[in-house]
């Protein structure tokens, strides 16, 4: 019996560099997503094929079945909390660090802190356990610009380089933790195509610098 | 709320329309006989209870699950049943008594703070069945048997049931001497099968090398057949009651397999839904396309214990409603429905009892209704001819 086969992966910088991973599990897509309208991409394989969502939808495909595979970044599964995925390998790719942020001159002082986030759960999660009591203010992007207009005292946010933080005058203050891409597993695949999502897994971990 | 509005039902809480309602209930009455048929004796829980009793030995998952309200009459909290299994082993273990074995099966709708998996309905309906009073093999194997009995009952092919024993895990847990803190952060991430996690968190603990291989070992432990002898190889020197689980657990599939020969197997030694009460084999089972399990059971031996009688215990639940929109089978159409328009001739409703009586159906015209008599499903028609009733079709 074949079973086909589906892998979700974001655009960007996790596509890019997924890309060589796959290519040892001998898995390639025929088309390029950055050049293609297609939401749903095929590879060298009849019955394995690509889906391109939003990288925070990528652990929701899978949890429910859309997608048997993905590789989502550490940070959105933590937002996600990880329910009904196996997290199988660190594929060591996109690496990065949640870290809090604020103005140059803040001051740690009384009272209860706004943080402007997209990551709300990690972001209440994370002040709960330092003791801090916090508003959580839910942003969908350009977090930089909170403590800057006053909406917040401090910004939960995946941290690269750090010049975006810097162009904007702010600085990194805690880290939170370090993110790399994950490589998830649907729960009921890997017990129902357990041969052949294995094999891609081993392949793909082998591969893994 | 607008009145526009009114109609909304709460999020996760469905009705049953005449269609799908109709699939439900001959669903139900095939699955509830075929139970009496393997002497499973229908209980019927009631809906609410203490708290106390619906929640005690259970876990912490299902106090979130379930809906809560005081009694104005003691001042006491009740719950809503979310999972009716305790409830039914409250009932074996206080209300019953027997020592012999005990089959008793239930059906009914439980109502759950959260909407389970996909589809997020909060009040599914579960069905299921308990064996108490016998801790072995064979009623294990009795109780998977009947679950992939259902399936078949409800037209489900391709059925996949994962298979693992809580029992491995505990045990090397306290071969560890893990305290409750480092059990609870491993049992997380082993849920997730987090190997790299898992791997920083074990050369953090103070267990030897050989251990350390052994609790990395666990998450990887997942596949066919070969699963057991690979786990026979990498958990060598694990303590006698891990391989007792692993012993159990391949002589369990090999009588199994005896019984029922179309099923796939995957074992899963990292697996351990309801850890927290269960005390032996687990096990779920899968359909393609479906992301998630349709079903799940295992053994539970020590929660009658709260109840007065400790009583070894093993069974299985499934939502109703899932095994309907799954099925294959259709249920046949029954034939259109005999309407009977108004008249005065005599005998017209000694005619119509008679016909019902056969287990036709008949409708009765209602004078200046709207509609046609097709409108109603009906294809046949009760007229009055040469002096007597007849059927003839529309």
């Amino acid at each position: 019996m074949s079973h086909p086969i589906t892998i979700a992966l974001s655009k960007g910088r996790i596509f890019k560099e997924t890309l060589p991973l796959l290519e040892e599990a001998d898995i390639r897509p025929t088309e390029d997503p950055e050049k293609s309208r297609k939401l749903i991409l095929g590879t060298n394989h009849d019955d394995i094929k690509m889906v391109i969502i939003r990288a925070t939808d990528v652990p929701t495909y899978v949890q429910y079945g859309a997608a048997d595979i993905g590789v989502a970044g550490k940070d959105v599964l933590m937002e996600h909390g990880g329910d009904g995925v196996y997290e199988l390998v660190d594929l060591n790719i996109a690496r990065c660090k949640l870290m809090t942020a604020g103005k140059n001159d803040y001051q740690p002082g009384s009272g209860r802190l706004r943080i402007a986030t997209k990551f709300v759960n990690v972001a209440r999660r994370y002040f709960a356990e330092q003791g801090q009591q916090v508003e959580v203010i839910k942003l969908y992007g350009s977090m930089e610009l909170g403590p800057i207009v006053g909406l917040s005292d401090l910004i939960v946010d995946v941290v690269d380089t750090g010049n975006t933080l810097k162009a904007n005058g702010l600085k990194p203050i805690d880290h939170i933790a370090d993110v790399s891409s994950r490589l998830i597993v649907n729960k009921a695949s890997l017990k129902m195509k357990h041969d052949r999502i294995q094999s891609i897994v081993d392949q793909m971990r082998a591969a893994v610098k | 709320m607008a009145s526009f509005e009114r109609w909304l039902l709460p999020q996760g809480i469905e009705e049953a329309l005449p269609e799908q309602a109709q699939r439900l209930e001959s669903m139900r009455r095939d699955l509830l006989d075929m139970y009496a048929s393997w002497g499973y004796r229908l209980v019927m829980p009631p809906f609410i209870e203490y708290l106390e009793s619906l929640l005690t030995g259970t876990g912490h998952d299902l106090d979130l699950q379930t809906f809560k309200l005081i009694d104005q009459l003691t001042g006491r909290s009740m719950g809503v049943r979310a999972d009716m299994t305790p409830q039914v082993a409250r009932i074996d273990a206080h209300q019953l008594k027997q020592d012999a074995p005990n089959r008793l099966c239930y059906v009914g709708t439980v109502l759950q703070t959260r909407p389970d998996g996909f589809g997020g309905s909060r009040s599914p309906m579960q069905i299921g069945a308990e064996l108490y009073g016998h801790g072995g093999i064979e009623s294990d194997v009795e109780i998977i048997s009947l679950m992939l009995a259902t399936f078949k009952r409800a037209g489900l092919e391709n059925v996949s049931l994962d298979i693992g024993h809580v029992g491995i895990f505990r045990g090397l847990v306290a071969q560890a001497e893990l305290n409750q803190e480092q059990e609870a952060a491993l049992f997380e991430m082993l849920q997730r099968k987090a190997i790299p996690e898992i791997q920083v968190f074990v050369q953090a603990l103070d267990v030897s090398a050989d251990m350390q291989q052994m609790l990395c070992a666990l998450a990887e432990l997942h596949g066919g057949e070969d699963c057991l002898q690979k786990a026979a190889e990498k958990l060598s020197s694990a303590a006698a009651p891990v391989k007792a689980a692993l012993d159990y657990l391949q002589q369990t599939v090999a009588l199994l397999k005896q019984q029922v020969a179309d099923v796939a197997i995957h074992f899963d030694l990292a697996e351990l839904r309801g850890y927290h009460y269960q005390t032996g084999i687990v096990f779920a089972a899968y359909v393609p396309g479906q992301g998630q399990e349709i079903a799940r059971g295992g053994r539970y031996d020590d929660i009658g214990q709260v109840f007065g009688r400790a009583r070894p215990a093993t069974g299985f639940s499934t939502d109703l409603k899932t095994l309907v929109n799954l099925s294959a089978s259709q249920t046949e159409t029954p034939s259109g429905a005999i309407f009977a328009p108004r008249s005065e001739q005599a005998g017209r409703f000694e005619q119509i009892s008679q016909l019902r009586e056969q287990g036709e159906c008949v409708i009765e015209a209602l004078s200046g209704q709207q509609g046609s008599p097709a409108d109603l499903g009906c294809d046949r028609q009760l007229i009055f001819t040469d002096g007597q009733w007849s059927v003839i079709k529309l």
